[in-house]
């Protein structure tokens, strides 16, 4: 439960949390004197000895600890919550990042059945950093794609901690013609901090393979639809995000350029007082680019973040996807490319003068 | 995706601080690429390029349009295009004054001029991204001005022409940048499909989320030599990787090795190569 807490602005639910075990401590303490076990009472004396005088303080009936516990557990539910509600955009880009956050690969598990992965892009390699597979979402035929990060530091390092490589690109768009062929909706999720900078990466055209995902995604005659389920960077993200639909989840971020990235060249610096700042201007939470009509719809997230039930929130991608689904496929494909095209050609903001 | 721009943006300040060639005044200079001492006025008259080792120049958005369309035939297009701040977007400046001191600087709206002309005889539309303006960024007067362009070559048949020099996204307009990216692509996937003709000049620099977007999609695509050209900026790579980049790497000439791209036209003869294209092309 602890790794949960990692977050700075997380720390008055950690007093809560310490509160908490240290009268779980006490509960065991009173009920299993009663039984016995010297042995591991002794322990517990140890580790809640900082409490001491609290304890003093506390009821000594069993009844009385757990009305305590219950007490503030509402409390940190209620802290939990105020405080996820206040998120700065700098902090949201934390929790979008947070070690445990679910991946596309758990969602896959816990939304889809049946998940066939292909791995081959035909061209060069097979890109660890891009999921692509049939599934099915319901009774729903689908395509699935998605970033993945990895979550052990072997996975990591393959996946290149989510940064895709051409290959990857390439692999999700020859997979996305399939799914036009076979006239099976696209599901994408977008995970990335950004496409790959690197030698090979520029070497077998990164830029090239972005581009022709945003071309060719744009006229494909199948439903697509996108949810940005953590980190939204740049070209690499829209390089699978060309959609019908798109969503965020609640506490994601979608944007140009990492806050780090836009501080350090705006900024001439990236520190916590200019990442801040960049996260800010960028209007990057999925309540600005709702707003901006970037995207159609913000996914709500469990109190706390996905982290805290990721089956909750699976349940929720899982309800978006599917409405999405159901109305886009009354649609006659063949029109998708058109709407899609309106969707896209309207974003931007300018003024015109009218000569 | 827009990480080359600063690193460019010091080299392009380097050579002018508050003008729209990349040259520094006096009638002498010491030419970048073979440090030879050049007359100003016979390298201009040379497009821009050294007279001694024909190294080329960036120029500005209006300087490539005199150099590409014939004389007197280009007609500028969505001209009453300017941006607006849509985020209140302020680091150490805000968006609106430098906004501003670059419409002074340069006399421009913003880094794009589109129309239609004629290249040796034939009728294009003509897009340039304008070094000039913010590093030729693309924010959404750029992205609408090159997806009309597309849109109106589409409608009137044309052949389309976009000549990029682009730092990439502009980062002041953030999200709506980056939907550039996707709007000024799906535009080209319409005219593919109409059959129309695109040709791509990538000159120095092209980076970030113009590559990865418009760029990148020509029918042909040419480079000016020596270009740098690529998707993450060659300061980026360097942080990510650790180590020193290859010489030459991401240069038009490496690119054309790594089939990146289709020719390495130097400037003067850029025109006939264009002209050439199209007949090719049947447009």
């Amino acid at each position: 439960m602890s790794s949960f807490y990692q977050l700075e602005f997380e720390k008055p639910v950690v007093e809560i949390e310490k509160q908490v075990a240290a009268l779980q401590e006490r509960l065991k303490r009173v009920q299993g004197g009663k039984v016995g076990g010297g042995g591991a009472a002794g322990e517990q004396t140890l580790e809640t000895g900082t409490g001491a005088d609290e304890e003093s303080a506390a009821p000594e009936d069993a009844g009385a600890i757990e009305r305590e516990i219950d007490a503030l557990r509402v409390k940190r539910e209620r802290v939990l919550e105020e405080l996820y509600a206040h998120l700065t955009p700098w902090d949201t880009v934390r929790v979008a990042r947070h070690p445990k956050r679910p991946q596309t690969r758990d969602y896959i598990e816990m939304i889809f059945k049946d998940f066939c992965e292909l791995h081959g892009d035909r061209r060069f390699g097979d890109d660890p950093a891009m999921v692509v597979g049939f599934a099915r979402l319901g009774s729903t035929k689908v395509l699935v794609i998605g970033h993945q990060k990895g979550r052990t530091t072997q996975e990591k390092i393959a996946c290149h901690f989510g940064c895709a490589h051409p290959e990857g690109y390439r692999k999700a768009m020859a997979k996305m013609r399939l799914a036009e062929k076979f006239k099976l909706p696209i599901v994408t999720l977008v995970d990335t901090p950004g496409a790959y900078p690197g030698l090979g990466a520029e070497a077998r055209g990164q830029a090239e393979a972005i581009a022709v995902n945003l071309r060719d995604m744009s006229r494909l005659k199948t439903p697509i639809v996108s949810v940005v389920i953590g980190e939204g960077g740049s070209g690499g993200a829209l390089g699978i995000a060309v959609a019908d639909r798109v969503a965020m989840l609640a506490n994601s971020w979608y944007s140009v350029i990492s806050p780090e990235g836009c501080a350090a060249i705006l900024w001439k610096q990236a520190n916590e007082q200019t990442n801040t700042a960049a996260a800010q201007n960028l209007k990057l939470t999925a309540r600005d680019n709702l707003e901006l009509g970037i995207i159609d719809a913000v996914i709500p997230e469990p109190i706390g973040g996905a982290h805290r039930e990721p089956k909750k929130t699976a349940q929720h991608i899982e309800k978006w996807l599917t409405d999405q689904i159901m109305d886009l496929k009354a649609h006659t494909p063949s029109t998708l490319p058109r709407t899609r095209y309106e969707r896209f050609r309207k974003l931007g903001s300018f003024a015109e003068q009218v000569a | 995706m827009t990480n080359a721009v600063s690193s460019k943006a010091k080299t392009w300040n380097d050579h002018s601080s508050a003008r729209k060639t990349s040259v520094p005044e006096g009638l002498w200079l010491r030419c970048d690429g073979c440090e030879q001492m050049i007359y100003r006025k016979q390298m201009e008259a040379n497009l821009h390029c050294c007279p001694e080792c024909n190294h080329h120049y960036r120029i500005a958005g209006a300087e490539r349009v005199k150099q590409l369309a014939d004389s007197g035939s280009f007609e500028a297009m969505f001209t009453g295009l300017s941006p607006t701040d849509p985020l209140k977007f302020k680091d150490l400046k805000g968006y609106k004054e430098r906004l501003l001191a670059e419409q002074i600087k340069t006399g421009a709206t913003d880094a794009v001029i589109a129309g239609s002309c004629f290249i040796k005889g034939r009728s294009a539309m003509l897009c340039v991204l304008d070094l000039s303006f913010m590093m030729g960024s693309m924010g959404s007067v750029v992205g609408e001005a090159v997806t009309r362009s597309i849109e109106t070559a589409t409608e009137r048949n044309l052949p389309l022409i976009i000549v990029s020099g682009s730092g990439g996204a502009r980062m002041q307009e953030s999200g709506l940048s980056l939907m550039q990216m996707a709007k000024t692509s799906a535009a080209l996937a319409r005219l593919d499909d109409a059959g129309g003709l695109f040709i791509s000049v990538l000159t120095d620099p092209t980076t970030g989320g113009v590559t990865a977007s418009f760029a990148m999609l020509g029918d042909v695509i040419l480079a000016e030599p020596k270009a740098l050209i690529g998707f993450a900026g060659p300061r980026v790579i360097q942080q990510t990787i650790r180590q020193e980049l290859p010489e030459g790497f991401q240069r038009s000439e490496y690119l054309l090795k790594g089939g990146m791209v289709d020719r390495v036209v130097p400037r003067n003869e850029l025109r006939s190569e264009i002209a050439r294209m199209i007949d090719y092309s049947g447009r």
